[in-house]
């Protein structure tokens, strides 16, 4: 082809390109507006740390090149005194406070009542006053926290978000009764990774007899399935609410069979939790496994029963295979659902089964701590994200359909 | 034909059973609510005391229920429309072979999907209340759009790879211009797609608390936001006769979902 013909068709194919992106272009827009946009503002809250900074300016500059061996100079006391009067003034003083308290309780009030306290700058000498405030003045670890604090970027709350610390001699981890996160990880992948597995156990053999129904009678039977699907995830949390009760549906039933005894305690703890997830992710491991099941003919395990082989040895060898698109499909949406769940914990679950969407929840808040909230996002989403690739590797994204 | 054995009829027999459990299972919980809305006990307990339908007129002189019910279904609709109409020009785009940068791009569309709600409203708060979106009807709107473009991209793509594009090609070279055709050829094909994207877009937004619960306000209280804090701080039984509302509410939906199904099975038999 001569070049110019190629040049022709290199412009024509990029001008096709151009105009079949422009019509994703506004939902693009609109996503990176009100979705992408902000979600990368809170996953950068988890490495932002201003309120020190802002605060205390000229002790921020003052503790820059301090070594951290002794007490810092005297200019350093002195700048201290002048950013607290300063930031009393302008009211930046109590977030800087709260910032502080986060490496250790009692900082707050540290701060606010030596703030209080201290004589006027211009009066003279101002170290003395600080110790006599507070003996804490007088520790140089006082002084490394603020240090700390004063740099714009931290990884405090990422570390803190998996129950660690920076301390004197690199990373710790915090004591065992503070740790909350490492805890509430795995509780969350556990209760994720046990609802899938159950939602597989329940769902593929139903989702086996439907595709091989005749299609009359797998259409009426699949009204049991899409229902419930369709049916709000409020009311049915509220339906397994009223129904597993000590005096409901279940314990009712239970002790009317002479089953039991006294009513059991389904619900405000794991069994509860683990019923409603599973109830409400289930229909989704159910028609993603069907979808695939529908399309597989039965010829190949046919083949292989009449070559000799057992039936359930053929099912598993020959059947099972042909359906892993469909056992991944399912297994990715009820994980990937499951492990951002908040609304069934909290209503069904006790104190022993939080999430990591409850405790994100929690810190923004009752805590108002946005670097916490958004480090441990950054470590939900980065997990859903694996869970993802994962995913569009081994199966295909192309291959999620609806309906 | 092959002989059945009986190992495959007794494996056949456990396997319906195992299945007539489960499918017991998935909606014995969703249709139970309906007689218990009709307990005369405050506690939803069992066996019920007696038959009362005062939870029903409870909800209907509810200020709060009316408001909640008509909040879910303005921003239902208002969310679903610009879903329905982001998600479906995009889709269009997508579906060309020339689509650009698609194992980038198709992950974004989908995230909205993805990423754990409770990030979703959190980082919403964040951004919205500096600029007064929060505790307002255009915050919690945008929001649902964003939550429902994945379902009606993916419906609609889906419709899409089984649309013969030698329709367009011959609308354009008859000389019809674009918009003509896309409203007169692409549009009727791929309606019944469209149309399920759409429901999925509207059922996310009805059935959306955690989004309301961060950036709404009092003022723009939904049906399950309602339904939360009736079952957080103020047990009420009403809720139970909203629930039974739903779930015959959720049956339509099924019904008008199969309806399109088989519209959608037909215009398929049209593209072949």
């Amino acid at each position: 082809m001569p070049q110019a013909g190629r040049d022709a068709y290199r412009a024509a194919r990029r001008s096709e390109a151009m105009r079949s992106l422009a019509f994703a272009l506004p939902l693009l827009v609109f996503l990176v507006a009100v979705f992408l946009y902000p979600i990368g503002a809170l996953l950068v809250r988890s490495i932002q740390s201003d309120d020190v900074a802002a605060a205390f300016p000229r002790v921020s500059a003052g503790l820059a090149g301090w070594s951290g061996a002794a007490l810092p100079p005297p200019p350093v006391f002195e700048a201290l005194a002048a950013d607290m009067a300063a930031a009393q003034q302008n009211g930046t003083l109590v977030s800087a406070a709260r910032r502080l308290n986060n490496y250790e309780p009692g900082f707050r009030s540290l701060i606010l009542k030596t703030a209080r306290r201290l004589p006027d700058p211009a009066a003279g000498p101002v170290e003395q006053a600080f110790l006599d405030i507070d003996r804490h003045w007088g520790e140089t670890e006082t002084w490394r926290f603020i240090q700390r604090a004063s740099a714009r970027v931290t990884p405090d709350y990422l570390l803190a978000a998996v129950d660690l610390r920076a301390g004197p001699h690199g990373l710790a981890e915090l004591p065992p009764d503070q740790r909350i996160y490492q805890a509430a990880f795995a509780r969350t992948f556990l209760i994720s990774g046990s609802v899938t597995l159950i939602c597989l156990l329940l769902g593929y053999p139903v989702a086996y007899l439907l595709a091989t129904l005749p299609p009359r009678q797998s259409n009426r039977l699949m009204i049991f399935v899409i229902v419930p699907f369709w049916t709000s995830l409020l009311v049915r949390t509220t339906a397994w609410y009223v129904l597993l009760q000590p005096n409901g549906v279940v314990n009712a039933l239970l002790a009317q069979a002479g089953l039991t005894t006294a009513p059991l305690a389904l619900m405000f703890n794991r069994t509860g939790v683990l019923v409603g997830m599973t109830h409400v992710l289930l229909p989704f491991m159910i028609l993603a496994n069907y979808a695939v099941m529908r399309g597989i003919s039965p010829t190949y395990q046919r083949a292989a029963v009449s070559l000799g082989a057992h039936p359930a040895v053929a099912f598993l060898r020959v059947y099972v295979p042909q359906t892993l698109p469909g056992i991944g499909t399912g297994t990715f949406l009820v994980f990937v659902l499951a492990i951002g769940y908040y609304i069934t914990p909290a209503l069904l679950g006790g104190g022993g089964d939080e999430m990591i969407s409850q405790l994100i929840a929690f810190q923004m808040d009752r805590q108002l701590n946005w670097g916490l909230a958004g480090a441990l996002s950054v470590y939900l989403v980065l997990l859903t994200l694996a869970v993802y690739f994962v995913f569009n590797h081994f199966v295909g994204v192309d291959r999620l359909r609806l309906g | 034909m092959q002989s059945i054995t009986l190992t495959e009829r007794v494996g056949r027999t456990v396997l319906r059973l195992f299945s007539a459990a489960v499918l017991a299972f998935l909606v014995a919980p969703v249709l139970i609510v309906i007689p218990l809305s009709f307990n005369e006990s405050a506690y939803f307990s069992y066996p019920m005391s007696g038959f009362s339908t005062r939870w029903y007129a409870a909800l209907v002189s509810s200020e709060d229920w009316r408001l909640a019910i008509v909040n879910s279904f303005v921003v239902g609709i208002a969310s679903t429309a610009i879903a329905t109409i982001l998600g479906t020009a995009a889709a269009m785009g997508i579906s060309r072979p020339s689509f650009p940068f698609r194992g980038f791009i198709m992950p974004l569309l989908i995230s909205p999907m993805i990423i754990p709600i409770v990030v979703v409203a959190v980082s919403l708060y964040l951004v919205f209340s500096p600029l007064g979106l929060t505790n307002s009807y255009a915050g919690v709107i945008l929001a649902h759009a964003a939550l429902g473009t994945p379902f009606v991209v993916i419906t609609v793509t889906a419709t899409l790879m089984s649309f013969n594009w030698n329709l367009v090609r011959a609308a354009a070279s008859l000389g019809a211009p674009p918009l003509e055709t896309f409203r007169r050829v692409t549009l009727p094909l791929i309606a019944p797609g469209v149309a399920t994207g759409a429901v999925f877009a509207f059922a996310t937004s009805f059935d959306e608390v955690i989004v309301i619960l961060f950036i709404g306000g009092t003022e723009q209280r939904t049906i399950p936001r309602q339904m939360w804090s009736g079952i957080r701080d103020q047990i009420n039984p009403s809720i139970l006769a909203m629930a039974a509302l739903l779930t015959i509410f959720a049956i339509a939906m099924f019904l008008v979902i199969d309806w399109l199904h088989g519209r959608s099975a037909s215009a398929k038999n049209v593209n072949e």
